[in-house]
């Protein structure tokens, strides 16, 4: 993984060519550029800028798929309905609930993860790698239900092997109640994307240059001080992007929801209630104004972490 | 290193394979139980039974199953292809030719990443039914572009980024065709940074759920996550915990196997395409 670290490898230019060539070569070069990396580029937009623009459109009528006939122009009082409705504020409230708490953990676990497998004996290196990528490539759905089946009252073996903590017995309804579904929905979430976000930390203790570290070993200073004046600081690029991919990740947070409550007790995301007006209401009108705002949410925070944190992609990229 | 400090980082790595291997034992252990074990409230199966995987592969399950995992293969497998041939020729662009609106492809390819799925789900599911693309095949590959094709581009691009190019000429100076010099020389250079995409994009693919559920309504195109999703919600058999372990455990295999194959390789990748790209 030594390569992670390297400088991009610049594209050696021609030294002297006549002017002519020049601008002919570049020509078709542009050309060519566009021809390979075009069509990528369309089926990109085409995927999510003409559905985005559809749902704008279609969020300014009252329009039900199963009463086609009565779809009317509304102007943007779908938004009104929903900014004024309880159940957004609810959905928003749980989804940013889950968000801070998954990411916040995340991050940190992550770090405890990222220096373990820095350190870790080459011998048990390989069996470390593989594991961690395993939560990664299963299924969220999968992930769901087998922390749905070990909480469960009926199926569940954590009430019986944790009947020593006060408040668990053997008929603690773990999706009985909002505080307790969300926990358990967080830990399938945590347990699941912690060791990506181990991953990407990992390729930023990598970029520590290992000179700084001995400077301030000779110089002194403890692990602490190391780890807090010298390793985090270097790494700040790397963490800053891993926290915003989680972020924006966490944020549309749907599968374990839709397996593990199904949106009972007050436990509904965004994307659950957007899910839930257009796909099973057929609210064509109402959910697409839920996506538009979803879609806005992911915009303010990805714009907030770029301006406010500065967060330079760029140059996390290794780019100029 | 000290033998005290050996066994304390031997301890932590074992820490963490115990924590990623876990919940995965646990469905492991849950799809060996039998109808009467299943609310023992204990880990492990009292004496294994393979009653579960039967119906869910011969018995009454499996008209929902079977189907399901077919669509999945067929699925994942063909958009993976597309978004690679796609994304390798973007990915040859970027890394090697000067075009004005390079950094557009790749800032496009960071915003349709970070886009919420579901935002285009809503329109899509109107617009597929108009057009008799709900519940087919191509109407969950054309999406799952979008899933693949940004993390593809990326990656792919930090892969190609890397190849000595120059390589080809020298061999053209010495004798090889255009051709030949693509075949033997950037060919064997290129393959395992597609190869490794290919991993991460089946990986996304397979673990779709929001569009499996939302634009299928019948075994036609239904995939595996968004079947098991409805699995609770079919009323053919009672408890269906022991048929949803056992259909877990079954598409968790293709993902364990691929992880165990090229680890080395998959870590390159998504680190290479997030934190460089």
């Amino acid at each position: 993984m030594t390569q992670t670290t390297l400088p991009p490898v610049e594209k050696t230019q021609p030294v002297s060519a006549p002017h002519g060539t020049i601008s002919d070569r570049s020509r078709s070069e542009r050309k060519l550029g566009w021809l390979l990396a075009g069509p990528a580029f369309l089926v990109m937009l085409g995927v999510t800028a003409y559905p985005i623009i559809q749902a704008v459109y279609e969020s300014l009528f009252a329009y039900r798929l199963t009463d086609p006939t009565n779809r009317e122009f509304v102007g943007l009082s779908n938004y009104g309905v929903i900014l004024t409705d309880q159940l957004w504020w609810t959905a928003l409230g749980v989804t940013l609930l889950i968000t801070v708490i998954t990411v916040a953990v995340e991050l940190v676990l992550g770090f405890a993860l990222a220096l373990v497998m820095a350190k870790a004996l080459k011998s048990i290196r390989p069996v470390v790698r593989a594991a961690i990528l395993i939560p990664y490539a299963v299924i969220t759905v999968v992930s769901a239900f087998a922390w749905q089946f070990a909480f469960d009252i009926n199926t569940g073996f954590v009430n019986s092997w944790f009947a020593w903590i006060p408040g668990v017995s053997a008929d603690t309804d773990w999706f009985g109640d909002t505080g307790t579904s969300l926990l358990v929905v967080c830990l399938a979430e945590i347990w699941k994307t912690t060791p990506f976000i181990s991953l990407l930390l990992l390729a930023g203790l990598a970029q520590v240059p290992e000179v700084l570290q001995e400077a301030a070993k000779v110089d002194g200073a403890t692990w602490w001080q190391r780890m807090v004046k010298v390793t985090l600081p270097n790494m700040k690029a790397a963490i800053m992007v891993a926290l915003l991919f989680r972020t924006l990740d966490a944020f549309r947070v749907f599968d374990s929801i839709f397996v593990m409550t199904g949106g009972a007790n007050n436990t509904e995301s965004v994307s659950f209630l957007a899910y839930r007006q257009t796909i099973s209401r057929l609210e064509i009108g109402l959910g697409s104004a839920v996506s538009v705002l979803l879609f806005l949410s992911v915009v303010l925070i990805a714009a907030l972490f770029i301006k406010g944190f500065k967060v330079d992609l760029a140059s996390a990229r290794g780019e100029r | 290193m000290s033998r005290k400090e050996k066994i304390w980082w031997w301890v932590g790595g074992l820490a963490i394979v115990v924590y990623c291997l876990f919940p995965i034992g646990w469905i492991v252990a849950l799809s060996f139980k039998s109808a009467g074990d299943l609310n023992s409230g204990e880990f492990l199966p009292n004496g294994a039974t393979l009653d579960n995987y039967s119906l869910i592969l011969t018995g009454d399950a499996s008209e929902l199953f079977l189907p399901a995992l077919r669509n999945s293969f067929g699925i994942c497998l063909i958009a993976t292809a597309i978004s690679c041939l796609l994304s390798m020729f973007a990915a040859y662009a970027i890394a090697r030719l000067d075009f004005p609106g390079k950094k557009m492809v790749l800032s496009t390819a960071l915003v349709v990443a970070i886009f919420p799925v579901i935002s285009i789900v809503t329109p899509l599911f109107n617009v597929w039914r108009q057009i008799g693309l709900y519940d087919t095949w191509p109407g969950l590959i054309i999406p799952y572009l979008s899933l693949t094709l940004p993390i593809s581009i990326w990656t792919m691009s930090a892969f190609f980024r890397e190849i000595p190019w120059e390589m080809e000429q020298a061999a053209q100076v010495d004798g090889a065709t255009t051709w030949q010099a693509f075949r033997k020389v950037i060919v064997p250079l290129a393959a395992p940074g597609v190869f490794t995409t290919a991993i991460i994009a089946f990986f996304i693919a397979w673990n779709d759920f929001v569009y499996g559920i939302s634009l299928t309504s019948t075994s036609a195109a239904r995939p595996v996550p968004a079947a098991l999703g409805l699995f609770s919600g079919a009323s053919q058999f009672e408890d269906p915990t022991g048929a949803i372990a056992a259909a877990a455990v079954i598409v968790t295999i293709p993902v364990v196997v691929l992880v165990l194959l090229f680890q080395r390789r998959i870590v390159a990748g998504l680190t290479n395409g997030a934190v460089k790209g």
